[in-house]
């Protein structure tokens, strides 16, 4: 396994509110080394002696070479987890694993990228976008979310993409409507080669189908609920076709979190499909 | 069966040795158990199969593995291949898929012990797992005991979920076991409040971690005194060294680290560590002499000192 994951203990930097969301820097020399975009990191929450069991995996938006390498972590709070984390204050330390995942492949030669974000997905995306632009690469973005605080990265996104094009549920910045609303008009005037995205399931199910739609490739990172991180506890599995056409059980934090949109089989996420390896009374056992 | 050290991985808590490689060399482990391997491919239960609890964690994952063939083939000599010791969980739905199994498994160079999975549901009693009857367990054991290579040990895992362990426990010695490991993850449930489903797919799922460590405790005490001579692999909620050697004062004589290892990638060889100092501490200079200790009569023995518990006074 390349890059192999490190735990450190980094301190905090700073910590930040963006919008909806907290963003806290950490010095993680070790993860800031390894890491590529797509990698996610877990951090353990709680302190010590915590009740709290499971790691949470945190989005990387930024990775920084001062102090030996630091990283942001990007996150929205949504249980007690999330929630303690929110409280940590600069100096505090944090118990970090990373990187951790299958990174964004990147193109070989130049191409022209639309980079898909929903609510704090989009956190993951600019470092991609700073790889591919590095590799002579032309990107645009599309972000999305359901109100306008919801949606992370605007202006980095507009100074960064050749075009940035925002879409709000309720009409609060940019377009009223999804991401896929306008993804196809976005994927047809800038001549896209390839899509990535990060952000809800539902999302990548809609931008898998448009790109599918327009026969080029998408890379999609997905996000599911995670207990180690590392590939051991098997629970955060999606059904996955793979070279061969047989559809397995893969663990996003593996053998994801990145995968090819068109393998995901987004309409049977959080069940076991009939024909999947091993499935209760299928085929191919 | 001889191991370097106490500390073992608990099944299906360290996925292939693989995963954990990239953090320790699994040769630290005083053996490699791998998750419950079963005959065919298994896809295992939909999504969520986890859920958080106070100090604990309930999942139903339902064996996910790529079966016996895959295992021998890709898994099974890699952990040979780095000298890791491995004890082979495995799993069944039938008594005859458990002879069929350790028939498969009995040529195959490389295990130092199996692991019956008795928590595995019964499909012939409809559905109710093998554990839970004295009888049942000792059938499972007594076929794995008569496929497996006879200097291969058989150890069988018990469930906590029964009405008298140590009577399953004697059964399952009667039947052949050399060893017992216990506990599996009793059953329990969670029921998101917001959803107003329950939280796990599969409705109920097995508890790990300390919230089930005082059963993990109690389980192994008892078959520790009904049955002081037989071998017991202590596991439930196992997150530092203290916790390891409460086990083994009651009467384990290894401890195998599951959940803690979601926690912290490193937790089997810093337990290790942990345990070894304070059994250094206490002046222990083998562990055997501190298996079941805690069952001396009050007041007697070497080491009754109390100045090391913090709610002394």
């Amino acid at each position: 396994m390349a890059g192999s994951p490190v735990q450190v203990t980094g301190t905090v930097l700073t910590t930040r509110r963006v919008d909806a969301y907290h963003a806290l820097t950490v010095v993680a020399p070790g993860i800031a080394d390894r890491f590529r975009p797509g990698h996610f990191v877990t951090v353990a929450a709680g302190g010590r002696d915590t009740a709290m069991l499971t790691r949470r995996a945190l989005t990387v938006h930024d990775v920084k070479p001062d102090y030996g390498g630091t990283v942001e972590l990007v996150f929205a709070v949504r249980g007690a987890g999330t929630a303690w984390l929110s409280e940590v204050k600069a100096r505090d330390t944090l118990d970090i694993v990373g990187p951790l995942g299958r990174p964004f492949p990147l193109p070989r030669d130049p191409c022209t990228c639309v980079l898909v974000g929903g609510e704090y997905g989009s956190a993951s995306l600019f470092a991609l976008g700073d790889a591919l632009q590095l590799r002579g690469c032309r990107i645009d973005f599309v972000l999305g979310a359901t109100t306008a605080e919801r949606v992370f990265g605007a202006l980095r996104a507009r100074r960064m993409g050749e075009t940035t094009t925002l879409t709000t549920e309720d009409g609060s910045l940019g377009m009223r409507g999804r991401v896929t609303d306008v993804l196809p008009g976005v994927i047809a005037d800038v001549r896209a080669d390839a899509v990535y995205a990060c952000g809800p399931m539902a999302m990548l199910r809609g931008v898998t189908a448009v790109a599918v739609e327009f026969g080029i490739p998408v890379q999609v990172a997905v996000e599911e609920h995670m207990a180690c991180g590392i590939g051991v506890c098997m629970t955060c599995v999606v059904p996955v076709i793979g070279e061969d056409g047989v559809t397995r059980m893969l663990r996003s934090c593996v053998e994801g979190p990145v995968f090819r949109g068109e393998r995901v089989r987004f309409d049977d996420v959080g069940t076991i499909p009939f024909d999947a390896l091993g499935a209760p009374g299928g085929r191919n056992v | 069966m001889e191991l370097p050290n106490p500390v073992l991985t608990a099944s299906g808590c360290g996925g292939t040795g693989r995963e954990l490689a990239q953090f320790f060399d699994v040769v630290r482990l005083g053996a490699f158990v791998t998750r419950s391997i079963t005959m065919a491919p298994r896809a295992g239960r939909p999504t969520p199969r986890m859920a958080e609890t106070p100090s604990g964690l309930l999942n139903a994952v339902g064996l996910q593995g790529p079966g016996v063939e895959a295992f021998l083939e890709r898994e099974l000599p890699w952990l040979a291949e780095r000298g890791a010791r491995t004890v082979v969980s495995l799993g069944g739905g039938t008594v005859a898929e458990f002879t069929a199994l350790s028939r498969r498994l009995a040529d195959a160079p490389g295990i130092t012990a199996v692991e019956v999975n008795l928590s595995c549901p019964n499909v012939e009693d409809r559905g109710r797992m093998f554990a839970r009857d004295g009888s049942a367990a000792a059938e499972v054991v007594a076929s794995v005991r008569a496929a497996i290579r006879y200097d291969v040990p058989v150890i069988a895992k018990l469930s906590p979920d029964v009405a008298d362990i140590v009577a399953v426990a004697r059964s399952c010695v009667d039947g052949g076991a050399d060893a017992l490991a216990m506990i599996n993850t009793p059953a329990g449930m969670s029921i998101d409040v917001d959803a107003m489903r329950p939280a796990l797919a599969a409705g109920a799922g097995g508890l790990s971690g300390p919230a089930v460590r005082p059963l993990a405790v109690r389980c192994v005490w008892q078959v520790h005194a009904a049955l002081p001579g037989v071998p017991i692999v202590g596991m439930g909620g196992v997150t530092t060294g203290r916790d390891a050697l409460e086990l083994i004062l009651a009467g384990a004589c290894a401890v195998a680290v599951g959940t803690a290892t979601f926690h912290d990638p490193y937790a089997c060889p810093r337990i290790l560590r942990e345990l070894e100092e304070l059994l250094t501490e206490r002046g222990f200079d083998r562990l055997a002499d501190a298996v079941g200790l805690a069952h001396r009569p009050a007041g007697t023995g070497p080491r009754g000192r109390t100045d090391l518990e913090e709610s002394s006074l």
